[in-house]
């Protein structure tokens, strides 16, 4: 069976995740653990008259209950950007409330037990007098003149952030024959991941040294934030584990208070102090996804050739600012505003507002949904006004495949693609030209049916560290990889990405059996522990492959180039006069070759072996810096049929193209696509993240409220891949992770306002938003 | 959840007694909305009195022309069941459209009336279906058993043993699910049983109810068109962030009309 690049192989880790076999953080229970439960703040907004816990500390089991006086002194969680490195309205965010409660989930107290019930009850019992103030919910109320300020700031803007040729676009409006203009909002999501947080923190005083268990996406960042800006422990005495975890969608990027709490309380203590969230509390206290208020204009000559796009956009921070809140509505969010088209002036404003709600950061997509979201309803939109059939439309304003690398006018230049080429083969995937015949039939049922585009392009496999620090990460984001060979040959892949749920021990060993030419089940991918990996920046943005991939790849090649030089010897041949192939160092010319397995002993066993000029060993580490992001694209063509009486809309028809590059494995590739459109089909028409405007209370705190996508929700999928390959990483890859999700809320909202005949309904539209849209477009 | 006693009841009698002598004590049928309840520390009875062992109050008979659904009988059972699915096809269509095939599976008819959920499904059959409900101490007529949200004629202590459904000439169900609970946002159960036309609505309001206008219309004509331009007022429907009081009212008419066309 191949399991090389390029092989659908059966994911290695599910047998234990289906087993009941993985070692999620809840799993592990450390010796002497006690259990801490947060007391959480039941309002949105108030002053902290007094926390009174001396009736919870009298309770029986309780170990400790620390409020925010105890932690004085200890840092505040830090924010890891600002744009273009401010200025931006920082404020401190304490680990617990020092005075002031911010929103209904910030944290008060927490009390540590023997058991996880004893720390319950004794958290009902800490008494909490809150001076309530009234709260900002919403981005219009927190702009309001004379609101209540958050912060002690002079109002509750965070920052103020523009992209692009204001004056190129405003003399594009100037001499457009029309303009397209659309008020959107990108809904608010709470994430979802099927594994709540968790963390436990754990103090050793022989060795002054501590160790976090924490459901992370990226435990070396972790390490580095907490560690460095707030308990000030050093690398060396500080292990961040983050083992199985069960799904982020950006949600587990962030450094959050509760790791920090727990890490700091297993010290006071002095025994492992434990926590796990519950579902409401990942509600409350998870961070949020999207929520943006914007307006788009866009200008076009009468033939629908693109002139200048202008965006202003409202960002919901939420009370504090998360790890990477302010990149997601900036730099993630107005570079890939030129889209697939040659719209020569784009400017785009974005201000950042804190509200009483839950903190904003990246969710799945991450600034690209929002991108693709509001120009493909302008694009399609303005196909409808100018009476352009909308795939036309979209062709006249392509970015020719010639004219690639291509530079936009928002800083990035994309590296490879063929978007018309995507776009026709999705077209004529999905039909398009029978779709008028379907229609007419939808509508002899008593169906309204409608057809939607959505061409998108993400910026992936994060980032060149330069432009990073230029734009105002505080981190480089390289990528860590070490390769060590054992002595016989089979093979341990140190990755710092973190794989939860992408199929990392996968995906990496295929590419280890690869190029090595050794079997697939002797290489396994370890991953989530900076004790045991060199280094590493994790898994968001679709990077994995493109980055942590890459970083494989450069080990591999030093393994491979050591490998010659002992194969030469071996051999007694020149080392240019290697080849390795299948698995083989080979004399060029000749018959004469070692296995790799052989090499391997020798490295370990070096009785024959050029020891003056080699050390032993076959152990190769490799840093991997990308010289450009990658840039996936696609099309994504959705057909709905609505019914007209009650408002409800189910999806009939969903295509995808999708250029990802090369692909390592096309069913994990498949599995993503499916997720990431089950992802956007969520935002676009199920979930409804929603607080109460005066109380700030979250009305969709439960399942029971807060409707995630399910089977019966979503149609089978037609998904193709094109490729056209990265020409600056080794694998030539891209990134496939969040496509889905970027492309389809556009793709589904133009299909049911198409079907409804109306400009637009909000996200998510439910059964309810489409029936009153039908209602107002019937009575105008 | 808080502390409790638990007592696993040996027959009815014993769970009743069991109640008496408690100071605030829950009875467990299936649990579906008791547990998460507990869970979040909603409630907190003194004791917890569990009627899984009571073969009594499980299964389903016919008697007296009336198809008899034992109070611990599982939404599933009701679904699966020819006795019902072959005389009131609607009654397991319903039972079929509750929550996932995990409540169908312990949910009880008898733990889901005793509740009263606004949004639960069985009050549309048990008012809309003129059922009479069992109890272990008299019989409590369908229009009298819902009193309020979460509200019914049950005293303290009394246990719902079984509901009685008349088959009726024709039926029908038609419910509009919360998307995120499958609860009904609203469900219309008609039925027509000689002269008498029963529309039930369940999801709408603060509690089952009749809408005598469509029953009047559809006595004299069962037929979709006569309900069709006969609405509910919004005033008083519940209002969430699912749905507003409007859009219910509105749902009202389409789904009573559609139930009208499915009973044929």
């Amino acid at each position: 069976m191949d399991t090389g690049i390029g092989a659908a192989v059966t994911r290695k880790e599910d047998f234990r995740f289906l087993t009941g076999q993985g070692n999620y953080t809840d799993d592990i229970a450390r010796p002497g653990q006690a259990h801490a439960v947060f007391v959480r703040s039941v309002v949105a907004h108030a002053n902290l008259r007094s926390v009174d816990t001396e009736a919870a500390s009298a309770m029986p089991g309780v170990v400790a209950v620390f409020t925010g006086d105890d932690l004085e002194g200890v840092g505040g969680v830090p924010c890891g950007f600002a744009p273009d490195g401010g200025p931006m309205n920082e404020p401190p965010r304490p680990v617990l409330a020092q005075g002031k409660v911010r929103f209904v989930g910030d944290m008060v107290a927490m009390v540590i037990a023997e058991t996880l019930e004893q720390a319950r009850d004794a958290a009902e019992a800490v008494d909490v007098d809150y001076n309530e103030i009234p709260a900002v919910v919403s981005m219009e109320a927190a702009q309001a003149e004379g609101a209540p300020t958050l912060h002690d700031l002079d109002d509750n803007s965070c920052f103020s952030w523009g992209i692009g040729d204001a004056e190129a676009t405003d003399a594009a409006f100037a001499r457009a024959d029309h303009v397209t203009t659309l008020e959107l909002v990108n809904n608010r999501k709470c994430p979802n991941a099927i594994e709540p947080r968790a963390a436990i923190g754990e103090y050793d005083s022989a060795h002054d040294s501590y160790t976090l268990y924490t459901t992370s996406q990226n435990p070396h960042v972790i390490r580095l934030l907490m560690g460095a800006f707030v308990l000030g422990i050093p690398e060396h005495k500080l292990r961040v584990v983050s083992p199985d975890v069960g799904g982020g969608f950006g949600s587990k990027i962030p450094h959050y208070p509760e790791e920090i709490a727990v890490t700091w309380a297993g010290k006071q203590v002095g025994r492992p102090v434990k926590w796990t969230a519950e579902r409401t509390e990942s509600f409350l206290s998870d961070t949020h996804g999207r929520d943006h208020i914007t307006r788009v204009e866009l200008a076009c000559t009468s033939d629908g050739e693109f002139l200048g796009l202008r965006v202003h956009t409202q960002a919901n921070m939420g009370a504090y600012l998360s790890t990477f809140g302010p990149l997601i509505p900036t730099y993630l969010y107005g570079t890939l505003l030129a889209g697939l088209y040659t719209t020569p002036a784009i400017r785009c404003d974005v201000v950042g507002v804190f509200t009483n709600t839950a903190p904003v950061d990246a969710e799945r997509g991450a600034g690209r949904p929002e991108a693709t979201f509001l120009l493909e309803r302008v694009v399609e939109t303005a196909a409808r006004e100018l009476g352009i059939d909308p795939v036309e439309l979209r062709r006249r304003n392509f970015i020719p495949a010639d004219a690639l690398p291509y530079q936009t006018p928002v800083i990035v230049q994309y590296d490879s693609g063929n978007y018309e080429g995507v776009l026709d083969r999705a077209a004529e995937a999905a039909d398009y030209a029978g779709f008028a015949r379907r229609r007419e039939e939808a509508r002899s049922r008593g169906r309204l049916r409608g057809i939607g585009f959505a061409g998108y392009i993400e910026a992936c496999g994060m980032a060149p560290s330069n432009i990073a620090g230029i734009i105002g990460a505080r981190a480089g984001l390289f990528e860590a990889a070490q390769v060590r060979v054992h002595p016989t040959g089979s093979v341990s892949v140190y990755t710092g990405s973190h794989s939860h749920g992408q199929g990392h021990e996968t995906t990496f060993a295929q590419i280890v059996s690869d190029r090595l030419g050794i079997p697939f089940e002797n290489v396994d991918v370890v991953h989530g522990d900076t004790d045991q990996i060199p280094f590493g920046m994790g898994t968001y943005g679709s990077r994995s492959l493109a980055v942590g991939g890459s970083a494989i790849c450069k080990a591999l090649d030093k393994i491979i180039a050591k490998g010659k030089k002992i194969a030469a010897h071996a051999l007694e041949a020149g080392e240019s006069d290697i080849d390795f192939e299948s698995g083989e160092f080979r004399v060029r010319g000749t018959d004469k070759s070692v296995g790799f397995g052989d090499i391997a002993l020798s490295a370990y066993v070096p009785h024959n072996y050029p020891l003056e000029e080699l050390e032993p060993g076959l152990d190769e580490g490799a840093f991997y810096d990308p010289a450009n992001f990658t840039f996936p694209a696609g099309c994504h063509i959705c057909e709905v049929e609505v019914d007209p009486e009650t408002g409800t809309t189910q999806i009939v028809n969903w295509n995808a193209v999708d250029d990802f590059g090369k692909i390592v494995n096309p069913m994990i590739v498949d599995g993503q696509v499916h997720g990431g459109i089950a992802h956007g089909v969520g935002q676009a028409m199920l979930e409804n993240c929603a607080y109460d405007e005066e109380s700030g209370q979250l009305l969709s705190g439960s399942l029971t409220d807060y409707c995630i996508p399910r089977a019966d929700d979503l149609p089978s999928f037609h998904i193709e891949t094109t490729e056209t390959p990265c020409p600056h990483n080794p694998l030539g890859v891209k990134g496939c992770g969040e496509a889905g999700a970027i492309a389809a809320p556009a793709a589904l909202i133009n299909a049911i306002t198409d079907a409804i005949g109306v400009a637009h309904v909000d996200m998510p539209a439910t059964p309810e938003k489409v029936w009153a849209a039908l209602q107002s477009a019937q009575g105008e | 959840m808080y502390e409790f006693n638990y007592r696993r009841a040996s027959s009815v009698s014993d769970a009743v007694a069991s109640s008496g002598q408690s100071d605030d004590a829950s009875y467990l049928a299936g649990g579906m909305t008791l547990i998460p309840v507990l869970k979040f520390r909603l409630a907190s009875p003194s004791d917890i009195i569990d009627l899984a062992g009571l073969g009594e109050l499980k299964g389903i008979r016919t008697e007296n022309g009336a198809v008899v659904v034992g109070a611990m009988t599982t939404h599933a059972e009701v679904a699966g069941s020819s006795e019902v699915r072959q005389p009131i096809p609607a009654l397991a269509d319903l039972a079929e459209s509750i929550g996932d095939p995990q409540v169908r599976n312990r949910g009880t008819i008898g733990g889901s009336i005793a509740n009263a959920d606004p949004a639960a499904d069985y009050p549309a059959a048990v008012v809309g279906l003129g059922a009479t409900v069992h109890t272990n101490s008299r019989t409590i007529g369908a229009d009298d058993f819902f009193t309020d949200m979460f509200e019914t004629a049950l005293e303290p202590g009394e246990l719902v043993t079984a509901v009685s459904f008349p088959v009726p000439d024709r039926a029908a169900y038609m419910k509009f699910p919360n998307p995120a609970s499958r609860y009904a946002i609203v469900g219309v159960m008609v039925s027509q049983s000689g002269e008498e036309v029963r529309v039930a609505v369940t999801g709408a309001g603060g509690s089952v109810f009749r809408v005598p206008e469509m029953e009047q219309a559809l006595a004299v004509n069962f037929a979709p068109e006569a309900v069709a331009g006969i609405s509910v007022s919004a005033d008083g429907l519940n209002e969430d962030i699912h749905a507003s009081p409007e859009y219910r009212a509105h749902l009202v008419t389409v789904m009573a009309r559609r139930a009208v066309a499915a009973a044929g």
